[in-house]
């Protein structure tokens, strides 16, 4: 008995030990990849960074690929805000119980974690390819067909919140205005949206998050642009786009400036996923 | 109709207009919402169909053959799946092999052992770990990783597990264990491989599987767990034997969440597989996925080439498809258990 006693302490003891082992090794991966992109990067950055464009090559910076990233980021959450929400609304208000909303909300969450190569490849194909009859030939990739491309990947994140948001809003809202006969559409649009307003800022930040940081779709759709391109219908540069391409260079003077733009990529993601961490907690007290 | 000046309207002409009004109001902007809501479908309809449609003449020219074919030849406008597909299909089981364990006890420590102050900060940074972007993890694999693993570890593994050692001396391991010695044999003197692919994917898929495997230990009713604490069970044994059957199917769907985004990664797995389009038994061999061979062959492919890379997307969105559908089938399974 004491024996049995004896294995099952040490079972115990051996399991705790590895789970807790298993988290320190999650943590030091985390410090290390953090660490190594801090400390890379701080060490990369200098003024003309911001100021010089990567025609400069290993004197230049990454003004345009920052301008562009910037571009293409915000059409992509200006396409996908709007439709995400309403479609998010549709879900929470009109299709809660039905088949298809069951089915739009199932297919919804797979497309949150489809592969994003295959959607830059979707893009390719209806927006790029196209477009290019119009140019008469020369393939046409534009900014304006990345910021497609990342409107597809932040689309499911802002759906996927919108209904999860306003289904917590709490129902008595819902009877109070219905029952002052205000229409369902008004109800939805300027009650209900309202009331899960700080949820749905917090979604649309985290879609951000999530695209800002994404290169695979771009490849096919921006391209890429060695000068300043402020018209979305040119081809255009983004940071992560730069990054893949500065990696891939055998020159040293092209690592460092990638992990510059790699820097200021994850600072830029850190800031938006703690930024809507307090979008979310603010709220939370404001109702209490 | 707009009510004449000097006239009063009697009020129920108004309200019935104003009710159809509302109604025709209400019909359009439901559908309205419809229309946002059916583009998610569309999305995914669109892109099966397109890359099916790109896919078309690399399907057609090579039928079936597509899928066991090695070939990889540009010059003579051969083209086969099979080396992307395996170094896909091997990349992400090293990833799990890796995760699964790892996450079961990240999710272990912060639902049952870390004291409760912990909890909190703990598992926040493990989900920062999931929004940096992949191209981070990619970068810090080829310039800090790879390196790394070609210097320390990478001598250890082929003078003790590999058929190819430095001093030509096989080890005991390698003469007595069968495969061993392919799997680990290499004379590639750099870092990038499959195994690194699989070790860097493993690292970006931890905290999706821990966290979806802690939100799920925390729906077991705590009355389960109590009972088994008072009939004097440890903590291992309520984890494994409560714990976990009681959440079995959502465990496994977050495993498979796991797959799906291994399966799917990019930017990742390009910097360190190597980009060899050849198949080689051995993990420490540089290799390739679908994912990398679209990434670094499509803005150059055009014809034929263009085309199989197409097919090729197509296979990978139709597998992740399929496991990204038993993921959240298996996930939901839990969520009616619960009664929600």
């Amino acid at each position: 008995m004491n024996a049995l006693y004896l294995r099952r302490r040490i079972t115990n003891w051996v399991a705790m030990g590895l789970s807790t082992l298993a988290t320190l090794i999650g943590l030091a991966f985390l410090a290390w990849i953090l660490w190594e992109t801090l400390r890379q990067g701080i060490a990369a950055l200098n003024p003309s960074l911001f100021t010089k464009i990567t025609a400069d090559g290993a004197e230049g910076g990454l003004a345009n690929a920052m301008v562009g990233s910037l571009i293409i980021n915000f059409i992509g959450i200006a396409i996908a805000t709007p439709i995400g929400v309403l479609a998010g609304a549709w879900l929470a208000e009109y299709a809660n119980r039905t088949k298809l909303g069951e089915s739009i909300r199932f297919l919804n969450d797979i497309l949150l974690s489809a592969p994003s190569i295959v959607i830059g490849l979707f893009v390719y194909t209806i927006v790029v390819l196209p477009s290019t009859a119009l140019t008469h030939g020369s393939t046409s990739f534009s900014g304006f067909a990345g910021g497609i491309a990342l409107a597809l990947i932040a689309l499911p994140v802002i759906v996927r919140t919108t209904d999860e948001m306003l289904r917590l809003v709490p129902s008595t809202l819902r009877e109070a205005a219905l029952s002052l006969g205000v229409p369902q559409w008004k109800l939805t649009l300027q009650i209900l949206i309202r009331a899960a307003r700080s949820g749905i800022i917090t979604g649309v930040l985290l879609a951000l998050a999530r695209i800002s940081g994404e290169t695979a779709p771009l490849l096919f759709t921006a391209f890429g642009n060695n000068y300043m391109a402020v018209n979305p219908i040119d081809k255009m540069s983004s940071l992560p786009q730069i990054i893949y391409q500065y990696a891939n260079d055998p020159g040293d003077a092209m690592h460092s400036m990638a992990w510059a733009g790699a820097f200021v990529v994850t600072m830029f993601v850190l800031l938006l996923s703690l930024g809507s961490r307090l979008v979310l907690s603010r709220n939370k007290v404001s109702h209490e | 109709m707009s009510a004449q000046p000097g006239t009063i309207a009697p009020s129920s002409i108004i309200q019935e207009q104003r009710s159809r009004r509302d109604a025709l109001d209400e019909r359009l902007f439901r559908w309205l919402l419809m229309g946002c809501a059916l583009l998610v479908l569309a999305a995914l309809l669109g892109a099966a169909g397109a890359t099916l449609w790109g896919g078309r003449e690399a399907f057609a020219t090579f039928g079936w053959h597509f899928l066991v074919s090695t070939a990889w030849d540009p010059g003579n406008d051969v083209y086969g799946a099979l080396v992307p597909v395996y170094g896909t299909i091997v990349t992400s089981l090293i990833a799990l092999l890796i995760a699964v364990p790892v996450s079961f006890g990240i999710a272990l420590y912060l639902s049952e052992v870390a004291p409760p102050w912990l909890r909190t900060p703990v598992s926040s940074a493990i989900e920062l770990l999931a929004g940096i972007p992949s191209i981070i993890y990619g970068m810090w694999g080829l310039f800090i990783f790879a390196p790394f693993f070609a210097d320390h570890i990478k001598p250890w593994l082929t003078s003790n597990l590999g058929d190819k050692p430095d001093d030509g001396k096989l080890s005991w391991l390698v003469q007595h264990v069968p495969f061993i010695g392919k799997l680990f044999g290499s004379d590639y003197p750099f870092g990038a491989s499959i195994l690194v692919a699989g070790i860097v994917l493993a690292i970006m898929i931890i905290p999706f599987i821990s966290s979806v495997m802690r939100e799920v230990f925390q729906t077991v009713p705590t009355r389960l767990k109590e009972s088994a604490y008072a009939l004097g069970s440890s903590t291992w044994e309520v984890s494994w034997d409560i714990v976990l059957p009681y959440t079995r199917g959502a465990v496994i769907g977050g495993i498979f969440l796991g797959l799906g985004r291994a399966l799917g990664e990019t930017m990742a797995v390009t910097f360190v597989l190597g980009n060899a389009m050849t198949l080689s038994a051995s993990l420490l061999d540089p290799g390739t996925s679908i994912a990398a061979t679209i990434a670094n062959q499509f803005s150059e492919a055009s014809g034929l080439q263009k085309s199989s890379l197409m097919a090729l997307a197509f296979l990978l969105f139709v597998v992740t498809f399929i496991v990204l559908l038993i993921a959240r089938l298996m996930l939901r399974q839990l969520a009616r258990k619960e009664g929600r």
